[in-house]
């Protein structure tokens, strides 16, 4: 089982220039750790000062975001694309 | 040269110059624009600023455009009225209107903040300009557009109303509807502006399209005489509005244009999507995403962008937000126009019913100079008022005719009045 990672421009100083990956992860908690493993350099920056992912990063799968999917307790399904989008753009008022 | 504005991070600070770019690469945060305030002291004074244009340029001296920027797209100054007709029915003593909903060229507050966002798209060279909107922004980015000669690509909801599609293509702009509400229109964005090589106003030109906002706030303490109101009430979708009117304030103060005073600032949403004001009334500035429900799309944003800080503000100022249903803000439109005379769109109906209840809670005191913010015109979405008003059959034209109309009329007004003071009782 696997999913596709899409990674923003934002993280490719960090990453080598890779901006997508294939992940094994079954949720997001593992996801981050695969990701974490992959680009060391990007782990300081993808969490606070607290351990926790930025508030600004946002996950979503296929075209939902994860947090209406149960989040961290999504289950990953094959085929799942996964979008990486930090500080999301903003609306109006 | 003096470099009078620049990027920085909002958390970590990082600095960036002045690019097109939106997110900082160290914590992911969002960048806006900064100010030498100290450059600024002498071209941005009360006296320059009279002697500027009758737009919102006049206060170009703090957005962020170079020294030789000619302005082409003159928008905002809009009215700051007094409301005392609507402000007798709140029980309100002073209470003014800040009216965008005559903003030229679109009529929205959107006209603000294109206008900055494309003078900065032309200066970084983008021959294309873009944006993910709920409508007024899609109608300001192709006006503005067109008036530019600039190339665009502009993508809505698909069940968005009627008035703001055709207000949208009219111009000449390429459409594109998604099939999704406003959230997924905004992500898909995020993808193509790192995709493709164009300015995504409310991407990319982020930072610097959130300042026009900050017109706004000038305007209203230049139209107050150089004062800042006690009170401003300002509706949320993505959150930008209320802080940068609030940057606006402390930016006239620590210039010396105003005193300094605390200003409490008041967020408006729809119960339908109500993200902010919920975080405000559970004193957190942690936003839980909502899926959107609401008549009033223009603030269907169920992800804020700017949530977080909305929410830091308001709870900061010692202000409060709240949050109306559908039939209070239909009601409201209409109390808005039949009082002071100015038609709303729905985001202004919201405003304008939770204004009501600020007052009716006792969060705003009848005395204190409030000022609430009408931020699109009532004309783009007619729809939520369909079968409101009974169309009565055509008179002939005889005075005759005009007569038993009259009566009948007056008949029917009486026993309406009837009707309210039995209701009354």
């Amino acid at each position: 089982m696997a999913v596709k990672v899409l990674l923003p421009n934002a993280f490719q100083k960090h990453t080598n220039n890779v901006k997508e990956i294939s992940s094994t992860a079954s949720n997001l908690p593992e996801l981050v750790t695969d990701i974490e493993g992959r680009f060391p350099a990007l782990r300081q920056h993808l969490r606070g000062e607290d351990g926790q992912i930025r508030r600004f990063i946002n996950f979503y799968v296929n075209e939902e975001d994860i947090r209406f999917l149960g989040n961290e307790k999504y289950a990953f399904q094959e085929g799942d694309e996964v979008l990486v989008i930090p500080s999301i753009a903003g609306g109006c008022s | 040269m003096t470099t009078a504005y620049w990027l920085r991070c909002r958390e970590c600070g990082k600095t960036y110059g002045h690019q097109p770019l939106s997110i900082c690469d160290e914590c992911f945060s969002p960048l806006e624009v900064a100010y030498d305030l100290e450059y600024a002291k002498t071209r941005f004074t009360r006296e320059t600023i009279s002697q500027g244009p009758l737009n919102m340029w006049r206060y170009k001296a703090l957005l962020p455009v170079k020294d030789s920027y000619v302005p082409q797209t003159p928008s905002g100054l809009t009215p700051l009225v007094k409301a005392p007709r609507l402000g007798a029915q709140f029980g309100a003593q002073n209470l003014y209107i800040k009216n965008d909903a005559v903003c030229m060229p679109t009529l929205s507050f959107k006209d603000r903040v294109v206008a900055v966002a494309l003078a900065n798209a032309q200066d970084f060279g983008f021959d294309t300009v873009g944006c993910s909107s709920t409508g007024n922004l899609a109608n300001a980015v192709a006006a503005h557009a067109a008036r530019l000669g600039l190339k665009t690509y502009i993508l809505v909801p698909s069940d968005l109303e009627p008035a703001k599609i055709l207000n949208t293509q009219v111009y000449g702009a390429t459409l594109v509807r998604v099939d999704g509400n406003y959230d997924h229109v905004n992500r898909l964005s995020s993808q193509i502006a790192e995709r493709y090589n164009w300015g995504f106003v409310n991407v990319n030109l982020r930072p610097y399209y959130a300042e026009g906002s900050k017109t706004v706030g000038f305007e209203i303490a230049e139209q107050l005489g150089w004062r800042l109101p006690d009170n401003v009430v300002v509706p949320m979708a993505g959150g930008s509005l209320i802080t940068k009117i609030r940057k606006a304030f402390n930016e006239l103060i620590e210039l010396g244009l105003v005193e300094e005073k605390p200003v409490k600032f008041f967020g408006a949403q729809a119960t339908g999507c109500s993200p902010i004001a919920k975080a405000v009334k559970n004193d957190t500035d942690v936003i839980e995403p909502q899926r959107p429900s609401t008549i009033a799309r223009s603030l269907a944003i169920g992800n804020p962008a700017d949530g977080i800080y909305a929410s830091r503000v308001i709870r900061g100022t010692g202000g409060w937000a709240e949050d109306v249903s559908d039939v209070e803000i239909v009601s409201a439109i209409q109390e808005l126009a039949e009082t002071e005379g100015i038609f709303t769109e729905t985001a202004g109906g919201v405003t304008t019913a939770v204004t009501a209840r600020l007052y009716a809670h006792g969060r705003i005191k009848a005395d204190e100079l409030t000022v609430t913010c009408i931020t699109g015109n009532g004309l783009k979405t007619t729809d939520c008022l369909d079968g409101a008003y009974d169309q009565r059959q055509a008179i002939r034209p005889r005075l005759a005719d005009f007569e038993t109309f009259v009566e009948e009329h007056n008949a029917a007004s009486q026993g309406l009045s009837l009707a309210g003071e039995s209701y009354g009782g």
